[in-house]
């Protein structure tokens, strides 16, 4: 690999990340307790759900889908799994178990139906995880009949809370995700076909194989995702509510996004997906800090999602030079 | 070979010169191209036809050099800037929008109109007319979708002679059309001629500009070689001059590979919405051509053994023994591939690195569990990359980057290292330079001498004749003739190509 080569496979990342250490720069400036120790831990936690999402909302969104029901299906997941860890006759780490997977199952089976109908029938996922948007959420109340559910297996509850060398747990299964996904990505035969059906899906079932597969594969990865995040994030809140999730869709896509990867497919990375997560949380945490409002908030995080894809144009340019 | 007398040069370049990072595309070069006359320009893939064509259209701008047009100074800044200077070209690649329809697409820089609403009946009026000179039996409401790329490149040439221009320039016009409609289109292009438009005509067939030219210029590494009468020039002066060596035969045939065992055998194939079915098979170390018309169901005969598309009918037998293609995949699985007629759209993943592309059709020989091992992908690619002479300046260079003769090598390339046994090419040297289609034409060769079953679709009838041990020729929907090589004969194979269609008629 020459170093040319090299120098345009970084400009992405490298991009995000320059746009990342710049921002976390100015709100150290000016938001004197951005850099304490407690509120980084914060922000950590605060950037894992959204992070886990967002990589599976990668993997779809480099097939050029879409899924926008990951919010619904993971309070669906959260109820499923709350019914599970309030089950008092069975011992707690059977309970705890059978609650992990039965999460996890349901948003794999929701990105299974996702992907089989926009694949079969040929329904952009657009109007499918739409669809899936409205249906997981109404189960999900039907279910839990509208309530929250509460006191889990105690260690289950204080599992949340822990730390890994001084780093909180949640954020250590975030990091560990991005890790996995970005090398099944780079690293993978799956990840290879994924990216090549992204660019040229015709060309690639010329080539013998079943694009169809690997399409549906990524809903189901993403579903797999969502049902991870709705264990995570009930270990950080302990509870279980059909009220959770609501916009969580579009903090991933955002997230994907701002990290370079391109909505027609085929362009991308996990650890862009990362970062696009890092500044998208950092924005959060310092505007809040700098005394903005919720509203002015929300002003902010859409130019700056705007502004990421319009510099991503430029960034497109100037990598294809590179690349000559 | 020295320049005529220049009587009025309508067209003036300058010491002309273009770059790219890492490409001199067009170095120094002076070009006068007098009114009222056809001048050729001919040049391998990459010798900066098509950077000239875009400079002149005001997609690209010279670094340096003047260009006068009609006596004045001409730095176009956009294509817009172009046509109302007077300047159109008609590309290789098609800018027609597929869900409109035909006359608003030929129409659509200036759609006629009645108090702000589009005039219909007008548009429809000369659409007519367009089409009629252009020799398309269609309607003008037809949706572009439904065309073939024949009648897309009419359009395409229908939209050019839609408004007056001075100049035209056409890339490549021929490259999809049939001989009946290359006949038409040089009607065409001499009637403009007596018009007083000038000319500019790019092709790789250097019989046709024979056929149409005044003069020719020859484009060798983004430098003119030399610009000369057509008359005092020859094929072969001409093929020199591009590739600066002198060229062997034109076709390589390997008289000592005899054919042997048949490898597979097609039966009763019928291709959705095509009443024939169709038998035929491909022996061993053979090369079986396939002509006919476009639109004789050629493409979609071997896209249908293949699997790319559902087939109404029919069964293989590989070596005797038969075999059910439901999908691409198990053609591959059986060693049977196809290198489709659109092989940007079809054959590459264009922004992806070679080794990638080469790789794709077989990934799991150069991974362990699931994982790729990019050294050993990377190895096999450099084997193939070398073994093809694909000039690329890396295995992980994009295939985009690649020119046309390339990316067709990286194509075969890829079913190389699947290690196929059937071979189908469809139209696998359009729009490829003269050298790159002399080595495609060896490497088969050479495959068939390994004991590989080759089936090759092309329009190229000398082509064909050139290369092949024994060719079928397709007409409407089924074969309506075969050849040995020794009865290879064009009156014969075109009146087999036209017969289904002459038969139809008498009905």
């Amino acid at each position: 690999m020459n170093t040319r080569r090299i120098a345009y496979l970084m400009l992405r990342e490298v991009g995000i990340g320059i746009a990342l250490i710049f921002i976390v720069a100015l709100f150290v400036a000016f938001a004197p307790m951005f850099a304490s120790f407690i509120n980084i831990t914060n922000i950590f936690i605060q950037i894992s759900i959204n992070t886990i999402i967002a990589v599976g909302m990668t993997f779809v969104i480099l097939l050029a889908g879409i899924d926008l029901s990951v919010g619904s299906v993971l309070a669906l997941s959260t109820i499923i799994a709350g019914l599970f860890l309030t089950q008092k006759s069975l011992p707690d780490s059977l309970v705890i178990a059978l609650a992990i997977l039965g999460a996890i199952g349901v948003g794999m089976a929701c990105g299974f139906v996702n992907g089989y109908v926009s694949e079969r029938w040929k329904v952009h996922s657009f109007v499918v995880t739409l669809g899936m948007l409205n249906i997981a959420r109404g189960a999900a109340l039907e279910i839990s009949k509208a309530r929250t559910m509460f006191r889990f297996p105690p260690e289950f509850d204080a599992f949340g809370s822990k730390t890994f060398i001084g780093i909180p747990v949640i954020f250590v299964i975030a990091i560990v995700l991005v890790a996995i996904g970005s090398v099944v990505l780079r690293r993978t035969v799956f990840g290879r076909i994924i990216y090549a059906i992204g660019n040229n899906e015709e060309s690639v079932r010329l080539s013998g194989h079943n694009t169809r597969f690997y399409k549906v594969a990524a809903f189901v990865i993403c579903g797999a995702l969502v049902g991870i995040a709705a264990i995570t994030y009930m270990l950080r809140l302990n509870i279980a509510s059909p009220i959770l999730g609501v916009g969580f869709e579009l903090n991933a896509i955002a997230a994907v996004v701002i990290g370079g990867t391109s909505m027609s497919g085929g362009k991308g990375s996990m650890i862009g997906t990362f970062l696009g997560a890092c500044i998208m949380g950092v924005l959060n945490n310092g505007l809040l800090l700098i005394g903005l409002g919720d509203f002015a908030r929300q002003i902010v995080t859409g130019c700056v999602i705007i502004l990421a894809v319009v510099l991503d144009t430029y960034r497109n340019k100037a990598s294809k030079l590179l690349s000559q | 070979m020295s320049d005529m007398d220049r009587i009025e040069p309508i067209l003036d370049l300058q010491a002309i010169a273009l770059s790219f990072p890492g490409v001199q595309a067009l170095d120094a070069v002076d070009l006068a191209i007098e009114k009222g006359e056809v001048h050729a320009l001919v040049g391998e893939n990459g010798a900066g036809k098509s950077s000239l064509v875009k400079l002149l259209c005001g997609i690209y701008q010279p670094d340096s050099g003047d260009i006068q047009f009609g006596g004045a100074h001409y730095s176009p800044k956009s294509p817009l800037d172009a046509i109302k200077a007077g300047i159109r070209a008609v590309y290789q690649e098609f800018n027609l929008l597929s869900y409109l329809s035909v006359a608003e697409n030929i129409f659509f820089e200036a759609l006629p109109r009645r108090i702000g609403f589009v005039d219909f009946r007008t548009l429809h009026e000369r659409t007519e007319e367009l089409l009629r000179e252009v020799g398309l039996d269609i309607a003008p409401t037809t949706p572009v979708e439904l065309l073939g790329i024949a009648q897309m490149q009419l359009i395409e040439i229908a939209k050019a002679i839609s408004t007056a221009s001075k100049v035209l320039i056409l890339d490549e016009p021929t490259a999809t059309l049939t001989p009946n409609e290359i006949k038409k289109l040089f009607a065409i292009i001499l009637k403009l001629k007596t018009q007083g438009v000038t000319i500019l005509y790019i092709s790789h067939r250097l019989q046709e500009i024979f056929e149409i030219a005044d003069r020719v210029t020859v484009l060798r590494n983004g430098k003119k070689v030399g610009t000369t009468r057509i008359d005092a020039i020859t094929v072969p002066e001409i093929v020199r001059m591009m590739v600066g060596r002198e060229m062997g035969t034109e076709y390589p045939f390997r008289g000592d590979v005899v054919p042997l065992e048949t490898l597979l055998e097609v039966k009763g194939l019928r291709y959705r919405g095509n009443p024939q079915s169709i038998s035929f098979a491909v022996k061993r170390h053979e090369i079986l051509g396939i002509a006919g018309l476009v639109g004789s169901g050629r493409t979609e005969t071997v896209r249908a053994i293949f699997g790319a598309d559902d087939k109404a009918a029919g069964q293989l037998f590989l070596k005797g023994a038969p075999i059910e293609v439901a999908n691409p995949r198990d053609a591959v699985r059986h060693g049977i591939c196809l290198l489709t007629e659109d092989r940007k759209n079809q054959g590459l993943i264009l922004d992806m690195a070679c080794s990638a592309n080469i790789t794709i059709t077989d990934i799991g020989k150069a991974s362990r569990g699931g994982f790729i091992n990019h050294i050993l992908e990377s190895d096999e690619s450099k084997r193939l990359v070398e073994k093809l002479a694909i000039h690329a300046t890396s295995v992980n260079q994009l295939v985009r980057n690649l020119s046309g003769g390339n990316q067709q090598k990286v194509v075969l390339a890829k079913w190389l290292y699947r290690n196929a046994e059937v071979l189908i090419l469809d139209e696998p040297t359009r729009g490829i330079d003269v050298g790159a289609k002399f080595e495609i034409y060896l490497l088969l060769g050479e495959l068939a001498a390994l004991g590989k079953g080759i089936i090759i679709v092309s329009s190229d009838l000398p082509e064909l004749m050139g290369i092949c041990h024994r060719m079928l020729v397709f007409s409407k929907g089924r074969i309506t003739g075969e050849l040995e090589r020794k009865d290879f004969d064009q009156e014969r194979i075109l009146e087999y190509a036209f017969s289904g269609y002459l038969a139809k008629e008498r009905t």
